[in-house]
């Protein structure tokens, strides 16, 4: 294995280990917020039950988000020097609004983890609010910087040299508000959707109510994100199409440049012979889902250089993978939905909860997907279109085995983490039997 | 003479010292577990995670900070050191991903003795680990002999931290962290007869801190760097230097005849402060000692860039400093009330 090679693993594995554990920081604190104040404002003791419950998950995810978070900072040094020399002075300044969020997020979850019977209640309850609060602004501030990777903005390059530098035109870039938008929408829905099945599966076994509070507020959530997912992400990508045409025609595997252009559902595309087999095509779909008019032009990729081309194979599949996901969870979402509205004794039937189970995993696989469409997307540039790659990559030599450390200790993590959530859920079930009948709603 | 740049290294220099003084105690924890010895051993721990669960995180950020810091105002610095020292610095991410999980495991998982012991056992290692090798960094950056010239991996990647006095560097951060963890928790009990063995640990590190520090100077002249002659050399590192030693009387005073806990934590905090003040006095104007050293004028980022960063901490300070002293005051001041 090649250094860069190497260098591209380490950062996506890294990167796809700790948006998991973000999206968590991001959502479950307003997940546990709401079941908070339903415990405050004297809905049922199942409540109180449930928060702590989920303040455990959170106290865990929270700190393996912030250790691998740590590692990331480092990371951006040790693999890309020459990216972060230029970087830095340009797009440092929303990681350093970032830190500020994290700190608040820190000091706010010591408040809500431990703050039980020492703070008001409703003091203690807006800490858990303040760390979901401030767990989006950092989701937000962490992605001004990557959307300034795909839309350099806020600097004049004078021959490889940053200079005239604007901090705040290089964080308020064209792609910032709308990639941070997305993900965290994306947080909400998987986030959501893992709780929600998580509680279903639970409940079928054990018919605890408590699994089915669980499920209500998780599946409020997860809906709402769903169904407005699909606006921001058509937002999102006529913001591509407009700044990253090539991206987009790697995204939709488009080669020809043409108009009234095609959308493509499934399909392989083969870069080599620049055409995609075994794909429905939707034609016009793409013209007007990218400029709004069936008739528009759509760059395809032959209109860029060969060597700036994305690995079209991968970011095509993982788009697919992820539009294809988003699909689902909308009609999950809304069958749901209907289900409380008409039929809401329905909406505990084994069916639609066998149903929630399996879209449990769904929301984060899409995350990974939509990360691996941006960042595999955007290659071979690591500044879109100014600074290669290659050219960022660090000198110095064994990258592959500081790769297999991570890839090694994050592995691990993700196991120990697994099990330690399997126990955390029989532990809640002995706690729960432990009790008499009257006392569980 | 750039006063945001001032200002700017004026913060970074504060989130170092915040950082060793906090986290640096939570790795000291972590170290001390390894000594606890058997009489109430249990206890001990309890004492550890009942100190640190609730405010190890926001410790932890000040690094984040300080990393923060030197990527936008100081790029070059950030990606010199990140290149010629990664090896130390993987050992640090490693060891600080190690600690923190398993601290957070052992607190939230303790369903059997033998998962206990492996999280505390983990947690107690990678605490000495990082620690060790958090002091290999300063040392390398004082000793100069990182080399982009150079040619073969041992050169280029090693020789700079890989040396007695980078071992030694290693050792004294040990017993410096150990040295605040030790009187910290020794304030965290009403527990008389815990509190005496917080007490005896603390003796104990503060003589080998002591030592440790002999060291540093010691390995530092077999380097071939006077380190002793330019602590004397500057006005603020010898006032640090000999405020630090004197510091230590009452201190040892102090804790020998049993006084105010309070008192020893504080002058505990002053000492190590006080060495890292000096330490960054001799240092200063260089960040990076090699053959054309690197200052933070020259490694500065350009002044729009400094004047947005120091917008952002300010700021930043302003919302961080008000909820860190409610979660100390809720969790640190109100209980040593309480229980008192």
């Amino acid at each position: 294995m090649d250094d860069l090679l190497a260098a591209r693993l380490q950062m996506a594995f890294s990167l796809g280990f700790h948006i998991i554990f973000a999206a968590i920081g991001v959502a479950m604190p307003f997940l546990m917020a709401a079941a908070h104040a339903l415990h405050l404002l004297g809905r049922g003791p199942g409540y109180r039950t449930l928060t702590k419950a989920w303040s455990r998950g959170v106290a865990i995810f929270f700190a393996v988000g912030a250790v691998s978070g740590t590692a990331l900072s480092f990371e951006l040094g040790l693999l890309w020097p020459r990216f972060m020399e230029h970087a830095g002075p340009i797009i440092g300044m929303p990681f350093s609004w970032e830190g500020t969020a994290f700190f608040l997020e820190a000091i706010a979850i010591g408040i809500f983890l431990y703050g039980w019977g020492r703070v008001r209640p409703w003091t203690h309850w807006a800490s858990g609010l303040v760390t979901g609060i401030a767990g989006v602004a950092s989701a937000f501030f962490v992605i001004c910087a990557n959307g300034w990777m795909n839309s350099p903005a806020g600097f004049d390059w004078n021959g490889g040299d940053p200079v005239n530098i604007d901090p705040w035109a290089a964080m308020f870039n064209d792609a910032a508000f709308l990639q941070g938008l997305h993900m965290v929408v994306a947080a909400f829905q998987a986030v959501g959707f893992g709780v929600a099945g998580i509680h279903a599966g639970l409940y079928l076994r054990t018919r605890y109510a408590i699994h089915r509070q669980g499920v209500m507020i998780a599946f409020v959530m997860a809906a709402l994100a769903s169904i407005a997912q699909p606006i921001v992400g058509d937002f999102a990508a006529k913001s591509v199409a407009r700044r990253q045409p090539v991206k987009l025609a790697a995204m939709e595997a488009l080669f020809d440049t043409q108009a009234r252009a095609p959308l493509l559902i499934g399909g392989l595309p083969d870069a080599a012979a620049a055409r995609t087999e075994y794909a429905i095509e939707l034609p016009g779909m793409l013209s007007f889902l990218a400029h709004g008019e069936f008739s528009a032009v759509v760059k395809g990729l032959k209109d860029f250089p060969r060597e700036d081309w994305p690995p079209v194979l991968i970011t095509h599949l993982a788009f697919q993978l992820m539009v294809g996901v988003g699909g689902l969870l909308l009609a999950v979402s809304l069958a749901g939905v209907l289900l409380l509205w008409r039929k809401p004794e329905k909406f505990f039937s084994p069916g639609m909860l066998r149903l929630l189970v399996l879209c449990a995993p769904l929301g984060f696989l899409a995350i990974e997907a939509g990360w691996t469409v941006t960042e595999v997307g955007r290659q071979p540039w690591i500044i879109q279109g100014l600074l290669r790659t290659s050219e960022a990559l660090t000198p110095r030599p064994g990258i592959v085995f500081t790769f297999a450390v991570y890839l090694g200790l994050y592995l691990f993590l993700a196991a120990v983490v697994t099990l330690l959530m399997s126990r955390q859920v029989q532990a809640l079930h002995r706690e729960l039997a432990g009790r008499s009948e009257g006392e569980i709603p | 003479m750039s006063w945001t740049r001032l200002a700017i290294e004026l913060f970074l220099a504060a989130s170092l010292v915040f950082y060793v003084l906090f986290a640096g105690a939570d790795f000291g924890a972590g170290i001390l577990e390894l000594f606890r010895g058997s009489r109430r051993s249990d206890e001990q721990q309890r004492l550890v995670s009942h100190a640190m669960a609730p405010v190890w995180e926001a410790n932890h950020v000040w690094l984040v900070l300080a990393v923060v810091i030197l990527f936008m105002g100081f790029p070059v610095i950030y990606t010199t050191a990140s290149t010629y020292l990664f090896l130390p610095l993987v050992a640090i991410l490693v060891g600080v991903v190690a600690r923190g999980t398993a601290f957070t495991f052992r607190h939230y998982d303790t369903l059997t003795r033998r998962y206990y012991r492996a999280y505390s056992g983990v947690f107690a290692w990678s605490s000495l680990w990082t620690a060790f090798f958090l002091g290999t960094v300063p040392a390398a950056l004082m000793l100069g002999r990182i080399d982009p010239s150079a040619s073969g991996f041992s050169a280029l990647f090693l020789d700079s931290w890989l040396n007695p006095f980078g071992a030694v560097m290693g050792v004294f951060t040990c017993c410096l962290f150990s040295f605040l963890a030790s009187l910290y928790l020794s304030g965290e009990t009403r527990d008389e007869e815990l509190r005496a063995i917080f007490r005896r640990r603390a003796a104990f590190a503060c003589g080998a801190m002591v030592l440790a520090g002999g060291g540093v100077f010691v390995t530092a002249e077999l380097s071939g760097l006077p380190l002793l002659g330019e602590f004397f050399a500057h006005p603020l590192s010898v006032a640090c230097f000999i405020v630090a030693t004197a510091l230590l009387v009452p201190f040892w005073f102090n804790l020998r005849r049993r006084g105010n806990v309070t008192i020893e934590r504080v002058l505990a905090a002053a000492i190590v402060a006080l060495v890292l003040l000096g330490w960054f006095a001799v240092q200063y104007p260089v960040a990076i000692r090699m053959a054309e050293p690197i200052t933070f004028e020259r490694a500065a980022a350009p002044e729009a860039t400094l004047r947005a960063l120091l917008g952002a901490l300010v700021v930043g300070i302003l919302l961080i400093l008000p909820a860190l002293l409610y979660l100390l005051k809720v969790f640190k001041w109100e209980t040593l009330e309480r229980e008192g």
